[in-house]
Parts: C-alpha cells; sequence; structure tokens
C-alpha cells in the first residue's frame, strides 16, 4: 500500500497548503462584517469547472495509485513471471505526447483567437489519442497472439486491467474533446472555447503522467528502482 | 470586537456568476422528476435510501428472528440467513447511510447554508442521483436473479465470495453486487465533485471557511474523504469481477473447493483485497460519522441556544480524524494474518484517533453548560447520540488495541460495537435532523406526539438491543452464526438474551412505522412552521421563502456578516442573530 | 426532565448490568490471562469514561433546561479547558495502549521452546498435523491434494514422511508446553478459535499463519470457525484435548504418520478409519 500511501500524503500535503491560507486559527465570533479584508478566504475567482476537474483528477490519481499498489503487492509472490511488453507501446507513447502537445497548442491558439490553428491542434489531438487507443488495442492482440491471456499469469492480468483502466478514461476524454472539436468545426469564435480546450488540456496532460507512470511500472523499471532505493538505504 | 470593512469591492463569488447561468426547468418531468434542483436531487435520494434501507429493516427482523428462535424458524436457512446478514450490511452502510447523509443531507443542505443558487454542475448532480437508482435496482434485482444474491458478507472477503460454497457466489449474486458497488461510486463520485466544488467556489461573499457551520464542514470533509476512498472499493470490486468472470488470480490462491476439487486460480493474495477493502472500509465509518457530527453539532447549539463550545477545536478535530482515518484501516485486520509488528503500528494510530474523536464529545456535552435547554425532540435526538456514540465509541477502544480484539475479533462484541456507533448512533442523528429541517423541506412540522413515541421507543430500545449483545461477545459467540446451537461454553441464559434481543428489535423496527406515518401525514396535517420556527441562525432559514423555491434565495444573495453561532449574544435584543444580519453587535460581546 | 432521569437511569443500569449479569468471559485455559487483565481495564477505564460523560450531560440538561426568561450564557471556548481535556483523555488513551503493546509483543514472540502444530481448514472441517521425531513439519502445497494426501503434504519432502496426520478427528495437546499454532487452509479463509485459549488468528489459502499459546488445563474445549467460510460456517466444529503428559503420549502412539497414510498397500487396517473419515 505504500504507493497510495504516498500519494495520498501529497494530497495531503496541497490540501494543507490551501487550508493554511484559510485563517483557520482565526476566532470568528471575534469578526463581524462581509471580511473583505482577507480575499484568499473567499470563494477563488477561478471557473468551478477547472477546480471540479483537478478534484476529479486527483480521484483518478487515487484509482492509478491504488491499481499500482495492488501491483506492487502482488509482485512479491514466487509466481509472477512479467512477459515482454509488446514493441508497439513506445509508439503508443509517442502518440499520447503528440496529443498532449497538440492541445496544449490548442489552448494557446484559443487564447491568442486563431480559430484555424485552434481547429488543426484540437483535430490532431483527438487523432493521435485515438492513434493511442488503436494501437494499445494492438498491442493487446499481439500480446494474447503471443499467448499471454488475462489469466495466464497475475502479471498479464495487470497488464490488460491497467491498460484497460487507462484506455477507459481516455475514451471519456475523447467523448468531451469530439464535442470542442465539433464546436470549433461550427463557429469561428475561438474565445468562448477556452475553458474548454483549456480542460481538454489539462485532463490530458495528467492522463499522460499517468500513462508514463504505468508504462515504466510495466517495463519493470519502477521495480528495479525500489530495489535500487532498497539498495541505498541498507 | 474586529469590525471589518463592510461592503468594501471584494471579489464576486461563483454563486453570483452562477446565478445568470442558473438552469431554469420548464414542465412537471424537469421539475420533479429529471431534475437539476439539489433540493429536489436530495428528496429522490432521500426517498430512494428510505426504500431500500425499509428492504434491509426487514431482513435485520428475520435474521433477528432466526437468532432468537432458531427452532421455530428452521425455515431460514444458513444460505438465506447468510444473504439476507449480507445485504443487510450492504444496503445500511453504503445505500442507506453513505447516500442519505453525502447524497440527501448534503444536496439539500450545503446550497442552502452557504448561500448558493444550486450545486456547481447541476446537470451532473442530476445523472449522480440517476446512477445511484441504477445500482439501487441492480442491487435488488439480485434477490431475483438464479441463485439469489450473494451471501459473502458485506466485506465480500474472497476466496469465498466467489467460489460454490457461498450462496451467490458461483451465481448471479455477486456478479450483481459488484456491478451495483461500481455503479454506485461511478454516481457517488459526479455527486461528490458537486458537494466540494459547492463549498469551495459556490460561497457567497463573507462566507469563509471559519464562518461554515459545522454541518458543512462535516459533509464538506467526508465527502473528500469519500472521493479518495471509494476508489480503493472500486478497484477492489473491479478486480474480483475480473476473477470471478474471466478468471484471473488477483485475489485467488491455488485451492481445492471441498477437498477435492482444485480450481484454475493460482497465486492470488486475499490478503491483498482486505487491505484494497479496509483502505475503502475505514474511511467509510468516518464518511458517515462526520455529517453525523456535524449535524449534531448544530443541532445542540440551536436547541440549547448556545453557541457550539470550541468551534475551532471542531473544525481542526473533523480535519484531524478525517486525515488520520486513513491511516488506521489494518486495525480490522489484527488476526487476519498479516504481518503481526504492524499490529503495533496500527493500534497507536487508531488509538490517537479516539482524542481528536473525545474532544467533540466534551465540546457537544460543553455547549449543554450553562445553555438554555429547549428538549424539542432535535435536541432529544442529539442526546440521545451523545449516549450511544460515546458508548460504541469507548468499546471501540477494546477493538483497536490490538491485543484486547485477540479475544473479542469476529464475536457479537464487535457486532454490538459497530452497530451502536455508525448504526444506531447515525441514524439517530438522521432522525433529529430530519424533525430539525422538515418544517423547512416542507413548510410544516412534524406531530409532536408521534415524534415523542418514535424518540422513547427508538432510542431506549436500540440501548436494550445492543448494550447486552457486546456481553454476548464477551460470552465468546462468534458473529454471523445463524444459530449458536448446543455449544459447551455457551450457558443457556444466553439463549434467553438473544429472545429477549429480537423481542426489543422488533419493537423498534415497528416504532419506525410511525415514524414514516408521521412524514406522511405531517405533510398535510402538520402545523405551519413559517420560515425560522426553531429562530437558528443558518442561512436555509433566512430564506425567501419556505419550502425555499427555486434558486434558494430570493433576487440577491445573502452577504454573510457573522458566523454560524450567534446565540444568546450579551446585549442583542434576540436570542439568536442570523449570520446574513448586518447590524453590528450591541457593545458588550465577550472576549 | 424526563430524559435527565432516563440519563441517569442508562447509566445506573448499564453499570449494574455489567456487575450482576451473568455473561462473562469463559474461564481461561491458557497462559493468556494477560489479555484478560488488559480487558479489565479497558472496562474500567472506558466504564469510569462513559459514567462522567453521561452523568454530566444529565445534570446539565436537569439544571440549564429552558425556563421562562433564561438565557445561555455566551462563551465561545476556552482553551484552558480544552487544552486539559485533550491531556487528560491523552493520558487515558496511553494507560489503554501502553499495556495493550505490551502484551502484544508478547503475543507475537513464539518462544523458542514452543513445539509446532499445523491446523489444516477446509469446508468444514478441521485436520491436524504434528511433527516426527525431528520436530519438523514437511512441506506442503494444495497441488498435491489428493485422495491419498487429503492436506497436501509434499512427498518428495523427507521431514514430512514422519508427520502424523489427523484427518478430521479430535486434537490432543499436551498441558503445560507452549504450541505454536501454525495455520492453513486449502480452500477459503477460516479462523481457528477456542474461546478458553483467548488466542485466534485467520487461516488464509496460499499462506502460512500462527500463534502461539500454553495450554494451562486439561480437559475438552470446542473449536469453532471464527471467519465467514461459506454455508457450513456455524457447524465447522473440532475438538482439542489438553491432556497430561502420559495421556497424550498413549495417544500419539495411536496416530498414523503420513508414510503409512500415503502407503496403504502395506500398513493395511491402520489407515482404514482415517481414510474413511477423510472421504
Amino acid at each position: 500500500m505504500s504507493a497510495i500511501v504516498i500519494f495520498l500524503a501529497l494530497i495531503a500535503a496541497v490540501v494543507g497548503w490551501w487550508l493554511s491560507h484559510q485563517r483557520l486559527m482565526s476566532k470568528p465570533w471575534l469578526e463581524a462584517g462581509p471580511v473583505t479584508a482577507f480575499p484568499e478566504t473567499e470563494a477563488s475567482l477561478m471557473h468551478p469547472a477547472k477546480i471540479g476537474l483537478g478534484v476529479f483528477l486527483a480521484v483518478v490519481g487515487t484509482l492509478f495509485a491504488l491499481l499500482i499498489s495492488a501491483y506492487f503487492m502482488r509482485m512479491v509472490y514466487a509466481d509472477w513471471q512479467p512477459a515482454p511488453v509488446p514493441k508497439i507501446l513506445w509508439l503508443n507513447t509517442a502518440m499520447l505526447v503528440l496529443a498532449s502537445i497538440a492541445l496544449q497548442g490548442a489552448v494557446s491558439a484559443a487564447h491568442k483567437g486563431q480559430p484555424d490553428n485552434l481547429r488543426l491542434a484540437l483535430l490532431i489531438g483527438a487523432l493521435a489519442s485515438v492513434a493511442f487507443l488503436g494501437g494499445q488495442l494492438l498491442a493487446w492482440r499481439d500480446f494474447a497472439a503471443e499467448g499471454y491471456f488475462a489469466t495466464e499469469n497475475p502479471a498479464t492480468s495487470f497488464f490488460y486491467l491497467l491498460t484497460a483502466m487507462h484506455g477507459l478514461h481516455i475514451i471519456g476524454g475523447l467523448v468531451a474533446l469530439g464535442r470542442v472539436n465539433f464546436r470549433a468545426w461550427q463557429s469561428a469564435r475561438s474565445e468562448t472555447l477556452v475553458l474548454p480546450t483549456e480542460l481538454c488540456a489539462m485532463y490530458w496532460h495528467v492522463l499522460l503522467v499517468v500513462w508514463v507512470v504505468l508504462f515504466c511500472v510495466l517495463m519493470g523499471w519502477a521495480a528495479d528502482l525500489i530495489d535500487i532505493c532498497r539498495g541505498l538505504l541498507t | 470586537m474586529v469590525d471589518l470593512t463592510p461592503h468594501g469591492a471584494g471579489p464576486i463569488s461563483a454563486a453570483e456568476v452562477a446565478e445568470v447561468e442558473l438552469y431554469h426547468p420548464h414542465g412537471w418531468w424537469t421539475k420533479y422528476v429529471f431534475s437539476q434542483d439539489a433540493k429536489v436531487i436530495a428528496i429522490q435520494y432521500a426517498g430512494t435510501a428510505t426504500a431500500i434501507g425499509l428492504v434491509a429493516l426487514v431482513l435485520s427482523w428475520l435474521m433477528r428472528l432466526k437468532l432468537g428462535f432458531p427452532d421455530t424458524f428452521a425455515s431460514i436457512t444458513p444460505d438465506t440467513y447468510y444473504q439476507f446478514m449480507t445485504m443487510h450490511g450492504m444496503i445500511m452502510v453504503i445505500y442507506l447511510l453513505t447516500a442519505l447523509f453525502l447524497g440527501g443531507f448534503g444536496n439539500y443542505l450545503i446550497p442552502l447554508m452557504v448561500g448558493a443558487r444550486d450545486m456547481v454542475f447541476p446537470y451532473v448532480n442530476m445523472l449522480s442521483f440517476w446512477i445511484y437508482l441504477l445500482a439501487v435496482l441492480v442491487l435488488a434485482g439480485s434477490f431475483f436473479a438464479p441463485g439469489g444474491p450473494t451471501g459473502a458478507g458485506w466485506t465480500l472477503y474472497p476466496p469465498q465470495a466467489i467460489t460454490s460454497g457461498t450462496p451467490g457466489g458461483q451465481d448471479w449474486g455477486i456478479i450483481l453486487m459488484l456491478v451495483s458497488l461500481i455503479l454506485f461510486i461511478v454516481g457517488f463520485t459526479m455527486g461528490g465533485l458537486n458537494y466540494v466544488v459547492t463549498v469551495l467556489q459556490g460561497r457567497t461573499r463573507g462566507m469563509t471557511l471559519m464562518r461554515l457551520p459545522l454541518t458543512v464542514w462535516g459533509i464538506f470533509t467526508a465527502t473528500v474523504m469519500a472521493l479518495l476512498a471509494f476508489p480503493a472499493l472500486f478497484v477492489a470490486c473491479v478486480m474480483m469481477l475480473f476473477d470471478r468472470v474471466i478468471g484471473s488470480s488477483f485475489f485467488m490462491p491455488a485451492i481445492v473447493e471441498m477437498g477435492t476439487n482444485p480450481l484454475p486460480h493460482d497465486g492470488g493474495s486475499p490478503i491483498m483485497f482486505q487491505h484494497l477493502f479496509w483502505f475503502f472500509g475505514h474511511p467509510e465509518v468516518y464518511i458517515v460519522a462526520l455529517p453525523a457530527f456535524g449535524i449534531v453539532s448544530d443541532l445542540i447549539s440551536t436547541h440549547a441556544r448556545k453557541n457550539i463550545f470550541g468551534y475551532r477545536m471542531m473544525v481542526w478535530a473533523i480535519i484531524g480524524i478525517g486525515a488520520l482515518s486513513f491511516v488506521v484501516w489494518a486495525h480490522h485486520m489484527y488476526v487476519s494474518g498479516m504481518h503481526p509488528y504492524f499490529g503495533f503500528f496500527f493500534a497507536t494510530t487508531t488509538l490517537i484517533i479516539a482524542i481528536p474523536t473525545a474532544i467533540k464529545v466534551y465540546n457537544w456535552v460543553l455547549t449543554l453548560w450553562r445553555g438554555d435547554i429547549h428538549l424539542t425532540i432535535p435536541m432529544l435526538f442529539a442526546l440521545a447520540f451523545i449516549v450511544t456514540f460515546v458508548n460504541g465509541g469507548l468499546t471501540g477502544l477494546f477493538l483497536g488495541n490490538v491485543v484486547v480484539d485477540v479475544p473479542l475479533a469476529q464475536t457479537m462484541f464487535v457486532v454490538a460495537h459497530f452497530h451502536m456507533v455508525m448504526g444506531v448512533a447515525p441514524i439517530l442523528v438522521v432522525f433529529g435532523a430530519i424533525y430539525h429541517w422538515y418544517p423547512k423541506v416542507t413548510g410544516r412540522m412534524l406531530n409532536e406526539a408521534m415524534g415523542r413515541f418514535h424518540f422513547w421507543v427508538t432510542f431506549l430500545g436500540a440501548y436494550l438491543i445492543f448494550f447486552p449483545m457486546h456481553y454476548v461477545g464477551l460470552v465468546g459467540v462468534p458473529r454471523r452464526y445463524p444459530e449458536i446451537g448446543d455449544t459447551a461454553f455457551v450457558p443457556p441464559s444466553v439463549h434467553t438474551l438473544n429472545e429477549f434481543i429480537t423481542i426489543a428489535a422488533l419493537v423498534v423496527g415497528f416504532a419506525q412505522m410511525v415514524f414514516l406515518f408521521n412524514l406522511l401525514w405531517s405533510i398535510r396535517h402538520g402545523r405551519p412552521a413559517g420560515d425560522n420556527p426553531w429562530r437558528a441562525t443558518t442561512l436555509e432559514w433566512q430564506t425567501a421563502g419556505t419550502p425555499p423555491p427555486h434558486g434558494n434565495f430570493g433576487k440577491e444573495l445573502p452577504v454573510v456578516y457573522r458566523w454560524a453561532y450567534d446565540y444568546s449574544v450579551p446585549g442583542a435584543s434576540e436570542d439568536f442573530i442570523p449570520q446574513n444580519d448586518p447590524r453590528p453587535r450591541t457593545q458588550g460581546g465577550s472576549a | 426532565m424526563a430524559i435527565a432521569l432516563v440519563l441517569v437511569l442508562i447509566v445506573v443500569g448499564s453499570v449494574l448490568f455489567h456487575v450482576l449479569s451473568p455473561w462473562w468471559s469463559t474461564p481461561i485455559a491458557s497462559n493468556w490471562g494477560y489479555i484478560d487483565s488488559t480487558l479489565v481495564i479497558t472496562f474500567w477505564i472506558t466504564g469510569t469514561v462513559f459514567s462522567a460523560v453521561v452523568l454530566f450531560m444529565a445534570y446539565c440538561v436537569y439544571r440549564f433546561r429552558h425556563k421562562e426568561g433564561q438565557r445561555a450564557s455566551y462563551e465561545p471556548e476556552s482553551r484552558k479547558l480544552e487544552s486539559w481535556l485533550t491531556v487528560v483523555t491523552a493520558v487515558g488513551v496511553a494507560a489503554l495502549l501502553a499495556p495493550g503493546l505490551f502484551v502484544w509483543s508478547q503475543f507475537v514472540t513464539v518462544p523458542s521452546n514452543a513445539t509446532e502444530v499445523e491446523i489444516i481448514a477446509q469446508q468444514w472441517q478441521w485436520s491436524f498435523r504434528l511433527p516426527g521425531a525431528n520436530g519438523k513439519l514437511g512441506t506442503s502445497n494444495t497441488r498435491f491434494i489428493g485422495p491419498d494426501n487429503p492436506l497436501g503434504l509434499n512427498p518428495q519432502d523427507p521431514d514430512g514422511q514422519d508427520n502424523i496426520v489427523v484427518v478430521a478427528a479430535d486434537l490432543h495437546l499436551p498441558v503445560g508446553k507452549p504450541v505454536k499454532m501454525v495455520l492453513r487452509s486449502i480452500d477459503v479463509i477460516h479462523n481457528f478459535y477456542v474461546p478458553e485459549f483467548r488466542a485466534k488468528m485467520d487461516m488464509v489459502p496460499g499462506m502460512i499463519t500462527y500463534f502461539w499459546f500454553t495450554p494451562t488445563k486439561t480437559g475438552t474445549f470446542e473449536i469453532l470457525c471464527s471467519q465467514l467460510c461459506g454455508v457450513g460456517h456455524a457447524f465447522m466444529r473440532g475438538v482439542v484435548k489438553v491432556d497430561t503428559e502420559q495421556d497424550y503420549l498413549a495417544w500419539l502412539q495411536q496416530q498414523s504418520t503420513f508414510a503409512q497414510l500415503s502407503a496403504p498397500t502395506k500398513t493395511g487396517a491402520l489407515v482404514e478409519p482415517a481414510k474413511a473419515k477423510a472421504d
């Protein structure tokens, strides 16, 4: 359970930092009036959707941290036989990086009010993500063709479980990104798309980070890193 | 007394921005069925939770009949007993208490108490309810599935949850249970995002965190915890579904069923499930308890006409309990076979969590000290909550203290403990809260005579059920036994005690019918309540009308000038000052 | 008003119930008297706190109930009182925790002279294995389970050959000798529970768990399963007999070893009863 405890400690640090600005030590019964002297303690000006997505991504992070915790817990048993990870995952990773970069480009295009660039960037982002999903399916096919089915060994079960969970999140994101794409081709006004584009980019960046972590876990690098750390400590 | 700059050019809260975007219903369907108004969603959540909760109540009677009179009720076989037990536990913990506190009270009270027109994402909020309803229907559907519902116990421990020796293990029961839980978690996450972001962003001007009523603090912290804890149950459910449906081996080691039938699984770890389950399961206790803590603080303060004692300590305690509850999960696993050295760590964290909890209890009773206690029905329920919560909390010190847990683990003592602390105590708060807020929801008071009858039977009856039950466990009777039978160490008097407990349980159960009748009867026949029958300070009592209209507040959102507990302020003409009252307190304030 | 009286009655009634009721732990038959002492300490401390809080509440309700013209006092907090209460609570919690952890450290430290006894659980019966002359239990694996080998002992392991196998019959233990109970399950999770011994532990398939104790009284004790293991959970009973050294050795003589059981043609009659029970 170390991965999840570390992840929650990070969340607790963020929450603690935010709470430390909320004057939790103040004595509210001594303060009457609208308290405009402390603007930070009021609701912030950030759009609720961004905060909502941020909280949701924390939940998503918890989910994957738990899956990784389970992976590490299961890994120490004797029958654990990791299978060679399909090569195509490298290409898929590149596709997801491309999608993330394209969506970052879309954000800056939306801010600058360049509808053509925005459309192009959004389209590249969506297509690259679809390519990523297609690549994941190919990886599954290759994996199964080599005889690694989901029930073969816990290591292969985890491979399918982790990639499927991540893929489902990308599919969910694609529904939103598809809508943004549609709206971008419908109207020429890019300023209304600033917020949705930003939300998509934020979601993709986090899912990219999640994927990179999962990739390291599946490649066995994470386990190596833990071994090295353990070696250093002892 | 610090009077802060009035009416400065502060930031405009998102609640005012949202005012423009507020969704307005156009027809009957969008107003009452597919409504995006948090108040309607709250009623839908509460209604659904109560309906499925009644099923669980009836199941508890059937179990009690079997426990009290095993020979008379020989028709309740172990199979059905375990199915009743599993469904009773799961429904009560997840589909009733969690849904009612967060989906019901959270939806109704958060926007009103923080001064918002609605939740920040009303559409997602509506989806949340419909997915919850679907989860409930899938769960209820398992009663009608071939093989019946699962009988694996609400903890669903593998391997037995998915093997053929357990009812529903190789049938549809366990699959429907896991699917229903997954749906519930998805639906809850949607609602939970709303509750959290509404508290963060929907607060009206002047409503700083330290001016929030403790009800909002409790529900807010519980929601944050639930958002972070439910993924653990989600992961456990998905992995068990893999094991059950496609035959993977996440939790399934090599086993030979009934000594003759080897299963194809190999190498999985049942303990891993327990870690995931309790990583969710322990915070879940506080997910139910924290809203109850918050609500009961407000009930006591309002009906004792006195500010809550030690408000800051109460807030810090809520945050502290919330954080600590993530590092105590393995105290459910002292005798599970995990490494024994974990026992030292988890016993210590578990007993440390008793300190902030005790502080909350002290502050509740100190609020009564030199108060002006109105013994209204909400107040009676609040007092009853303190008795049962203190009782159940203290028996938690037995079970949390690793070595004392060893003889008591898995006995009826545990059953008595958790029913007292997270069954009876939170439900008493739910009742108190309903008597308290019903006038705001319907505009009428609940009938007083029926209410008092309901209170006395429920409180005394529940205490008579669960206090003696501890001693059944102390004798050594294990839990999850449909009947103990002839066992040398169990004296015959225990059977008599079991019969007594059964009768008490039936009486308490039937008293709830009076309560349900009262709920329906008072909608039409209750005494009209007015806007603020309890003369309370918080914003939900200051709405433009009762019940509050769509959008909650009139044309302008209230501005908050003070904390939520200005009761009996020296020098003030009334014994309460609403939070949105701009008048400065007359001189002579305390401190 | 009635509520104040009822609160007092609840305290008085609960204390009287605790003192007068006939329901208490079964007489102990192992060395874990310390566990019982810790339990009693916990009862004293928690009982005092419960009585104090509820009686205080009853007094408040009686003394400060609403009367015409009464007004509550205004006191937002008292740091001094709250700090005091926190400190007192912390001391109380430490008083509970310290003996608890002390006894736990004994509970998890198996003495070196403890004999190993293996308990094997399956739906829904108990079997046992005792080491042979060299005091060692042979290795085992669920994969070895078959008609002649119901407990899954490794046929290749020389340590396992002289192990004494007791399938679905009573277990005997010598009084006064520490035993390490090595626990194993071949299907679902069970829990080896003898109320008189106080100690208990889950038996998890795929894992070997353990606990230790010293039987201090001779007699017959019932084994119960205390972890839900399917429909037969409540009926999964067994018997452990604590014998004097002499009786124990006599019983031991009558048992058969794994080698005898797995070669039925050579041993003939000896095996039949055991096999019949296994089936």
